[in-house]
């Protein structure tokens, strides 16, 4: 099987099937986590903090007061992972065309260089983030195996992407097919892993908001 | 054609035949000086490797052609001539090739077998054309199939050149779903070197380069993983592309006429294959480094590679997916909706009997426990 057979898989039936497992598993989660329900709530809701679940989503984003000089490295570091992963998988031309393919919709792209310092950005805020989860004894007791398994899923597709670019390590059609890997990997796994706040931190914002809210103790 | 006398040719030799046929010593030099940078070694063996050609004898070449469609012998033949290319090619000895030789019948099969037995050992053997093994009769050259004449004349041959996709990894007759069970040359014959010179058709160029190297070393060029030269296919198109910088600003033709197209910018979004195809025609280019499809306005289909007619729609973007559907996505969202319910239904009764088995606990149920 030679390199590009692979690359050729890697973006066929691989990748169906990872797209495939990866819409049932959010659309099951998502199922599972609403179909729950939850009890009525008979106390009558305070009423001095309408639109609170709402504007939850937005200040939880922010950092509590004081919180950033106390623990500047989690901010930091997780609003520079964020934003710069952010911007790799929707502004990079090529997963343009890869949302294009899928959806039909298509919108202007960044160029390279600035594609490529998302994603040094995006790595060394990653590597800083797992260094202080490690070193801060209170993160490290809160941390189990599934925050070290979506470290390594989120890490594996920006590095090959970019060792993919930089013509390193492998030859370039080789890492191109392990970066489609990478991702496939991460496709299936995110809807049974952490990674689902993806799709559920908005969702648990809003709630929890909204509850405070009816309580009286809205943020 | 006008013939000079050169007092300092050996009779026989490839520089004789470029003596009588007019080529100058300086035209000479240039040849082999562009011939050894393409080869990618040092400038300094430039007079080496003009002094092997010359020194040469003419190589008897076979060149044996299979299910192809001929493109690469038109390619070799008609590139852009007359030039130097040509002229090496003529000074080679083609005892056997079913296009280009004037006999025919009987009389070709006996030049091919005389041709093999003079030259027994020293014979270059050139391929074009894939191999069919679902059926022997889907090709046979005066009733011999087409492995049966391989098998045959590889076993005397210095070395095998595969030349074109066909020959070298199967080509189109391989596409699938394959019906004449076709292979390359390298899936037959593992007992002799044998150089890939893939591309539908490939580069006259690198034919040429193959064959300065074999005069002038007696061996086979340094090759890649997929056996082709390094020195032509070691750099991707994409790599060499002069439309390289339209991709890096983010420059691209969404259509084949639309204003990035007139302005030449990046052909990815249209399927171009550049970046995982390797081969030389970004910087030999072709008709006499005229132009090459890129600069024509068209993307690479990527054919110097293996399985290249497979490897998802020639007009989607590399990064497209190859098959995927929205029907496909459609039937896992319903089967994770199906599941889903399943699951929600099950939490639900789980919940609802732990309430119906929920038994009110008073103080009576305590118990002191024992100091």
């Amino acid at each position: 099987m030679s390199h590009l057979d692979l690359l050729t898989f890697a973006r066929g039936s691989a990748l169906n099937w990872a797209l495939m497992i990866f819409v049932a598993g959010v659309v099951l989660r998502l199922f599972e986590i609403l179909g729950l329900g939850r009890k009525a709530d008979l106390a009558k809701p305070r009423t001095d903090s309408p639109g609170s679940g709402w504007r939850t989503i937005f200040t939880r984003s922010l950092p509590a007061e004081g919180m950033l000089k106390r623990d500047p490295v989690t901010y930091i570091g997780g609003y520079v992972f964020h934003l710069g992963l952010l911007l790799t998988i929707f502004f990079s031309a090529a997963h343009i065309e890869f949302f294009h393919g899928m959806l039909g919709l298509s919108w202007p792209s960044l160029p390279s260089a600035l594609i490529d310092t998302s994603v040094v950005a995006a790595m060394i805020a990653l590597v800083m983030l797992l260094a202080h989860r490690l070193s801060n004894p209170v993160k490290r007791s809160l941390s189990g195996f599934g925050d070290y398994l979506a470290w390594t899923l989120t890490l594996l597709p920006l590095l090959t992407g970019y060792l993919a670019y930089h013509h390193l390590l492998f030859e370039y059609t080789l890492m191109l097919a392990l970066h489609l890997f990478s991702v496939e990997l991460l496709l299936v796994m995110l809807p049974f892993t952490k990674l689902f706040h993806t799709f559920s931190v908005f969702i648990s914002r809003w709630y929890n908001g909204d509850i405070f809210g009816r309580k009286g103790t809205a943020s | 054609m006008k013939r000079i006398d050169h007092p300092d040719v050996t009779h026989g030799t490839v520089g004789e035949g470029l003596a009588q046929r007019g080529i100058s010593r300086r035209e000479f030099l240039e040849f082999c000086a562009a011939v050894t940078a393409m080869l990618a070694l040092p400038p300094a063996m430039a007079g080496m490797v003009a002094e092997s050609i010359s020194r040469a004898k003419r190589q008897s070449v076979i060149w044996l052609s299979f299910q192809e469609c001929t493109g690469c012998t038109e390619s070799f033949t008609r590139s852009h001539s007359p030039t130097l290319e040509n002229l090496i090619f003529d000074l080679i000895s083609l005892d056997y090739h079913h296009t280009l030789q004037a006999a025919s019948a009987e009389a070709a099969e006996h030049a091919r077998l005389q041709s093999m037995k003079d030259n027994e050992g020293k014979y270059l053997l050139v391929v074009d054309g894939s191999i069919p093994m679902g059926n022997p009769g889907f090709s046979t050259i005066a009733g011999i199939s087409n492995h049966d004449m391989l098998v045959e004349t590889a076993k005397g041959a210095a070395a095998i050149v595969a030349v074109g996709t066909c020959a070298a990894f199967g080509g189109l007759p391989k596409a699938d779903p394959n019906p004449t069970g076709a292979v390359s040359v390298g899936d037959i014959i593992k007992d002799k070197p044998i150089i890939n010179v893939p591309g539908c058709p490939p580069i006259p160029v690198v034919m040429t380069g193959v064959l300065v190297h074999f005069l002038t070393f007696g061996s086979i060029p340094e090759l890649d993983d997929l056996g082709r030269p390094k020195s032509f296919y070691g750099e991707t198109i994409h790599d060499r592309c002069y439309r390289r910088p339209f991709y890096d600003q983010g420059k691209f033709a969404e259509t084949f006429d639309d204003e990035g197209a007139r302005k030449g910018w990046c052909l990815f979004k249209l399927g171009c294959k550049g970046p995982v195809t390797y081969n030389a025609c970004a910087t030999t280019k072709w008709n006499d480094g005229t132009s090459f499809p890129i600069q024509s306005g068209h993307g690479c289909i990527g054919c110097s590679e293996s399985n290249f007619w497979d490897a998802g729609p020639l007009y989607k973007a590399l990064s497209m997916p190859v098959s995927a559907s929205s029907a496909m996505m459609g039937a896992a969202a319903a089967a994770g909706v199906a599941t889903g319910v399943a699951i929600t239904w099950h939490n639900r009764s789980t919940k609802a009997s732990a309430k119906a088995a929920h038994e009110q606990v008073t103080t009576k149920d305590l118990v002191r426990e024992k100091p």
